[in-house]
């Protein structure tokens, strides 16, 4: 067994669209801990961030935080994370400043001080009265990415961060991760280009592939 | 929750069209009534109550694709159902902000229209009361259905099919309501019956939307 401060997956086995993803995953990520996810295209990364982020089901196997799994208490998971999906979130309408108090407001904080501060994280204080519609991708992205900052949350979970950054964006999101790490909080993101993440994990989802021509009828088969 | 209703306010009065475009759709359709049965006093009061009722119900659905088209494909939805609010209060929420932009607005313009189509001027406070119960129904009911068409393709056309027939209800109450009005009798007995159809809708329509909001990001 793992020890309870952790955020553990056990045999996990997804299914999407009749296809199997992957399965008999395993991972475990200690405080301050960083996962990073690497796979061909379709192996599954997303899916597993949207496991983890308890916006899907595993078909077999749980995932826990402090040994209680999320099925039990997802209130509470929604409380410690951040997501940072394909979709940005930027409504066209509203200013940078805007659009980040209202995430930071969702998530309780309604300083104006903590989203000044995030938007200065990203570079983005500079046209923290633009609206939505004025932003390029990356500054889309970024903008995104300075939520994780505006609220703190213990989990991160980002689904390929880095795509529209440019190289001093990735290195402020660099900071950004090793900043929270240093705080005690945890990290898990997929990403196709080298992201520094010192003493990170790896867990490449190759591996966890349905191995050989497996019938999906047999999947709900117990392992165990 | 507060703060996602204002949001949402905000959002249309910035972006304006989807809610006054409904407004719009609700006047010109009673209007075009008289024009089409003619302008016979008598016939006009006769059908006034069902003409504001369908045309009110028809500009509820205009607006009701949008509801959570826009957030679910800029991913806002996404991040509201990971937000530590509870998927139903987003539901309460995105629901109240749509009627209080379609709805409130078209009660205060009934009156004029119903004095239009020459309904007696006693009769326009049960015309208001009556849209004031019937009004937050339509975007309860609507919102259960603009959440389960989320993500298929024509939802446009899928969401009439699967919303009006649950605001028969609705119309039937409302009508008789307004029609016992009209003849003289009480109407109470009918506005109570709304009234209950309002108080079921407000708790179960939130879980049903959840659950349908739940389902579209699987």
């Amino acid at each position: 067994m793992t020890s309870p401060p952790h955020f553990t997956g056990r045999d996990l086995l997804c299914l999407r669209g009749g296809r199997l993803v992957f399965q008999d995953l395993d991972f475990t990520l200690a405080p301050g801990g960083c996962l990073t996810l690497v796979g061909p295209n379709g192996s599954g990364k997303s899916t597993l961030l949207r496991l983890m982020a308890a916006l899907l089901k595993p078909l077999r196997g749980t995932i826990a935080w402090d040994g209680v799994a999320l099925a039990q208490d997802p209130e509470a998971h929604r409380a410690r994370l951040h997501y940072v999906g394909h979709l940005d979130a930027v409504k066209a309408s509203f200013t940078c400043r805007e659009i980040l108090s209202f995430w930071a407001g969702v998530r309780g904080v309604a300083d104006r001080a903590a989203v000044d501060r995030a938007l200065a994280a990203f570079a983005i204080d500079t046209i923290a009265d633009v609206p939505g519609r004025f932003l390029s991708a990356g500054q889309r992205r970024r903008l995104s990415l300075a939520r994780l900052v505006a609220a703190p949350a213990p989990l991160w979970l980002l689904d390929e961060p880095t795509v529209g950054l440019d190289r001093a964006s990735v290195a402020l999101l660099e900071g950004a991760i090793a900043h929270h790490r240093a705080g005690g909080g945890r990290v898990v993101l997929s990403t196709h280009i080298d992201l520094a993440t010192p003493d990170g994990a790896v867990l490449d989802l190759a591996a966890f592939a349905p191995r050989g021509d497996e019938d999906d009828g047999d999947v709900a088969e117990d392992a165990a | 929750m507060l703060r996602l209703i204002l949001r949402d306010l905000r959002l249309v009065f910035r972006q304006g069209s989807d809610a006054t475009a409904a407004l719009m759709f609700f006047v010109l359709c009673v209007v075009l009534f008289p024009f089409g049965v003619g302008p016979e006093p008598n016939v006009l009061t006769r059908i006034a109550p069902g003409v504001i009722l369908i045309a009110a119900l028809l500009a509820a659905l205009l607006s009701m694709e949008r509801l959570f088209q826009g957030d679910f494909e800029d991913g806002s939805l996404e991040l509201l159902l990971l937000s530590p609010l509870p998927a139903e209060g987003v539901a309460v929420a995105k629901v109240a902000a749509h009627w209080l932009v379609t709805g409130v607005p078209l009660l205060l313009v009934a009156p004029l229209l119903a004095l239009l189509l020459r309904m007696p001027v006693e009769q326009l406070g049960l015309l208001v009361g009556t849209l004031a119960l019937a009004t937050p129904l339509l975007s309860l009911i609507g919102a259960v259905g603009a959440a389960l068409t989320l993500g298929a393709r024509r939802s446009g056309v899928l969401l009439p099919l699967l919303v009006l027939p649950l605001y028969i209800p609705v119309l039937i109450f409302a009508a008789a309501g307004l029609d016992a009005g009209l003849s003289g009798l009480s109407p109470r007995p009918h506005l109570l019956l709304l009234g209950g159809l309002l108080c079921g809708a407000l708790v179960l329509a939130p879980l049903a939307i959840a659950a349908a909001l739940r389902a579209a990001h699987e």
